[in-house]
């Protein structure tokens, strides 16, 4: 066989999987569109209505939008219809490229559905929900952000959950003992550093399997963070006690109705999020030292070959990385609850790393799969007043559930940067 | 994998085969609580009262610093095996009770390792097919949930038939939760570490919802299942403040079954085979995805068992996050153990002595017991990255591939 049969052979294979794979999406697409008819609007008197409020916080009256009132019956069918014919096109003819933009587009139609079936006969305050929702997202997109930062150049992060635990103790500890905020700010984002460097010497010094020497750090971060908190926070109240960061709406954008209050008027956890979100998209994809980090995290060798100094690009990553994580982990108590107590990261480290994979590896994938975790997390708790008779439980499930499945490459495949977790050895 | 030994012309010892390989850990265990005593020594009031006026008397902050190091690790190892002194006192007074008093640390520390002895050696068969079981503690949830199930549903089974019934339920269970990540990887070579750690959470929240719907105990407020028949308790073997029961004989026995198993059958040679060399074993013609399935399979159904364990043998029911990390400390007992099943019960010995004998040095030297958690984490850096030991102790590098913990990439 000579090579150019070969390239049309995989050409022609390449092809045949993607048009095998644009109609599972567009049969899936109407498969999802029939579940949401018959789940949410099948037997739902067509009478009731929804009401989301879109007031969150104390807006003064002359400025209140009115709520959004809709038919429930009426929205489900056709958000349901939407959802069969974007099928249908995708299987008569495909969206091509946009065909992810789709899929999301898909998903966002069905759970309005649900939150609409949910709702019928009652109401809800969407606004403050959505708002929770981008709260919950900021230490899931900073731990992403984290992940990112170090896979990207090769080294696998899996004590993400253990920086954030340890900087959440040290912030509030340092913060209430200077009594500075910025301080405490200062000391997490180091202590991510002091982590991630320990994480990098392992891996790449000692070449420690990444996996190993990420469950040290969590292992270690869980220990001392509780020994510590045991032995003197909880004794002393007054060294668990370092205030919190206000909320600083942005000017002028926070003014925009509704998406102002709910992604403008937050505090500098937030803001500082979407900046790393942005420096991080244009560092990886746009300057010269995304591309050296990107060839470090995929071909190693070939960058060595190059001049690029491997070991020291994975140093730096990693390091950033934990500064990342740090950053989140000082948003538990100094952008949040303004306390430390035991393991109170709960996993949102992990549901980092699952965002980070779901969003395959780049940043504003990484965010929207942050996004939708948050919200998960948000409309678990009001579940129980919406009476509905899903447990929460199953909603919390949900990252997890997806991320496998993305992963399994049954739903748009994620891949990840070829070299993650082999350590580097110059010849 | 033997030690090469220090020198390549003499032939190795007997002796020295037999010590060689426990250098490394000996020395990693010890420079853990080296560590672990200067955390204490910095944290500990009366040495820093003492350490403010130093210079003037240096010889209180050092007496401080040493009094504070005993008192700890003297209560610790009270805690753990108990006194010496009260011992021989109790069996001289013949006194029944005084005597059970006297033994209970010991007794404690035997039913702390006994589900250590299950979780490492989940770990430790998956370690032997290159296959990292991150997930040991999802896999426990279930098999716990899986064996209370069975412990409290059956009525009036004899107790010979519903103890094998509830283990094999938790076993199944641990199985089931580990077959899904390794069919994963077995067929879209998604990376088990990233699933397992996803099971993980899905186990947690489906626990969660368990206890507060269909497991929860009727007319109770808080989220736990009823107590499971007494014929599915693992039996005790003294009276009642002693909890030692068969569990860590059934631990035991599965520690000799999986040494039997891996070293001795043609089915642990291929899934050791596909461990260490995934390509040569499949130029051998074995079938490295039903290897893989199985190794996972085991492992999780190990990990099942050290969840049934706490269920039928300690607790009797089961409580919301009630395994304490059992499956996290599992991978450094795997690899401390070097998982081999012999090293593993020895580990899950010193676990379970440590992790018992630290609620006592909780209350008499109020040294919290996460500090067991700090150590152990020391431990399993040392082990992994044995060159740091050796730089420590200015040990000669051993040969080749010793002490190296395999490695790959979650890329391909």
């Amino acid at each position: 066989m000579t090579a150019t049969t070969t390239t049309t052979t995989l050409k022609s294979i390449a092809e045949e999987t993607h048009k095998t794979r644009s109609r599972i999406f567009g049969a899936a697409f109407i498969v999802i569109a029939i579940v949401t008819y018959w789940l949410f609007a099948n037997g739902v008197d067509p009478a009731l209505q929804s009401t989301f409020g879109l007031n969150q916080g104390n807006v003064p009256a002359e400025q209140r939008l009115p709520d959004w009132v809709v038919p429930s019956y009426g929205t489900v069918a056709l958000l349901a219809v939407l959802s069969a014919g974007i099928g249908g096109y995708q299987l008569a003819r495909g969206f091509g490229r946009y065909t992810n933009l789709l899929l999301g587009l898909v998903v966002l139609m069905f759970i309005f559905s649900f939150l609409t079936w949910a709702t019928s006969d009652k109401s809800i305050n969407l606004a403050g929900m959505l708002r929770t929702s981008v709260g919950a997202a900021v230490p899931i997109t900073l731990g992403a952000m984290s992940g990112i930062l170090c896979e990207r150049a090769g080294v696998v992060n899996i004590a993400i959950e253990g920086m954030m635990l340890s900087s959440a103790l040290m912030s509030t500890l340092i913060g209430s003992v200077t009594g500075n905020l910025w301080i405490g700010l200062l000391a997490g984002l180091l202590t991510g550093a002091a982590l991630a460097f320990v994480h990098a010497v392992l891996a790449i010094r000692y070449k420690v399997d990444q996996i190993i020497s990420g469950t040290v750090i969590n292992i270690f971060s869980t220990g001392i963070t509780s020994f510590i908190s045991a032995k003197f926070m909880q004794v002393y109240q007054e060294l668990n006690n370092p205030g919190t960061f206000q909320s600083w709406p942005i000017p002028i954008l926070s003014d925009i109705p509704i998406i102002g209050g709910i992604f403008f008027t937050s505090n500098i956890f937030t803001y500082g999020a979407y900046i790393l979100l942005f420096v991080i998209h244009v560092g990886l994809f746009y300057t010269r030292w995304g591309l050296r980090v990107r060839a470090v995290g995929e071909h190693p060798k070939a960058a060595d070959t190059l001049g690029i100094n491997v070991f020291r690009t994975r140093y730096i990553n990693v390091v950033l990385g934990g500064m990342a994580a740090g950053f989140g982990g000082a948003y538990f108590t100094l952008g949040s609850v303004g306390r430390f107590d035991e393991v109170m990261t709960a996993g949102r480290g992990f549901i980092g790393l699952a965002a980070m994979i779901f969003g395959n590896w780049s940043p504003f994938g990484a965010f929207g799969a942050s996004l939708i975790f948050g919200f998960a997390d948000s409309l678990a708790s009001k579940l129980a007043i919406l009476r509905v008779p899903i447990p929460s439980q199953f909603l919390l499930m949900a990252p997890y559930v997806v991320t496998m499945i993305a992963l399994a490459g049954l739903v748009g495949r994620v891949i990840a940067p070829a070299a993650d977790g082999q350590p580097y050895e110059k010849q | 994998m033997t030690t090469l030994s220090a020198s390549p012309i003499k032939t190795p010892s007997r002796w020295s085969r037999i010590v060689q390989p426990l250098i490394i850990p000996a020395l990693a265990i010890f420079t853990a609580f080296l560590v672990g005593s200067i955390i204490i020594i910095l944290t500990d009031l009366a040495v820093l009262e003492a350490l403010k006026n130093f210079l003037g008397a240096p010889g209180a902050a050092l007496s401080a610093a040493w009094k504070a190091i005993t008192t700890a690790y003297g209560s610790l190892f009270e805690g753990s095996l108990g006194s010496p002194a009260r011992m021989i006192a109790a069996l001289q007074s013949g006194d029944g009770e005084a005597i059970g008093e006297a033994f209970y640390p010991i007794g404690e520390s035997l039913v702390a390792a006994t589900p250590y002895i299950f979780a490492g050696l989940s770990v430790a068969v998956g370690f032997r097919c290159g296959l990292f079981n991150i997930g040991a503690e999802g896999q426990l949830f279930i098999g716990a949930i899986c064996s209370v199930w069975v412990g409290f549903t059956f009525k009036g089974l004899p107790a010979i038939v519903h103890i094998p019934l509830a283990l094999l339920a938790g076993a199944a269970g641990g199985a089931l939760w580990a077959f899904v990540p390794a069919i994963l990887k077995a067929k879209t070579g998604a990376h088990e570490v990233i699933n397992t750690i996803m099971m993980n959470y899905v186990a947690f929240r489906l626990s969660e919802w368990l206890l507060n719907g269909p497991l929860k105990r009727p007319g109770s407020a808080n989220p736990v299942s009823p107590f499971i028949e007494q014929s599915a308790e693992l039996p005790r073997f003294f009276p009642d403040p002693i909890r030692f029961h068969m569990g860590f004989f059934v631990a035991l026995g599965v520690a000799a079954f999986i040494y039997w198993f891996l070293f001795k059958t043609t089915l642990g040679f291929e899934i050791r085979t596909v461990g260490a060399n995934a390509n040569a074993a499949k130029y051998a013609g074995m079938n490295i995805t039903r290897n893989l399935i199985i190794a996972m399979c085991l492992s999780g159904a190990l990990a099942g068992l050290a969840g049934a364990n706490e269920v039928l043998g300690v607790n009797h029911n089961l409580a919301n996050a009630f395994s304490a990390g059992y499956g996290f400390d599992s991978i450094a007992l795997a690899l401390l153990g070097k998982s081999h099943p012999l090293g593993v019960v020895l580990a899950a010995l010193l676990f379970g002595t440590l992790r018992s004998g630290s609620t006592r040095m909780q209350n008499v030297a109020q040294i919290p017991v996460d500090i067991i958690s700090i150590i152990q984490a020391l431990v399993i850096a040392f082990i992994a990255a044995p060159a740091i030991v050796r730089a420590i102790y200015r040990l000669r590098t051993a040969g080749e591939g010793e002490g190296a913990v395999f490695t790959r990439g979650w890329g391909k």
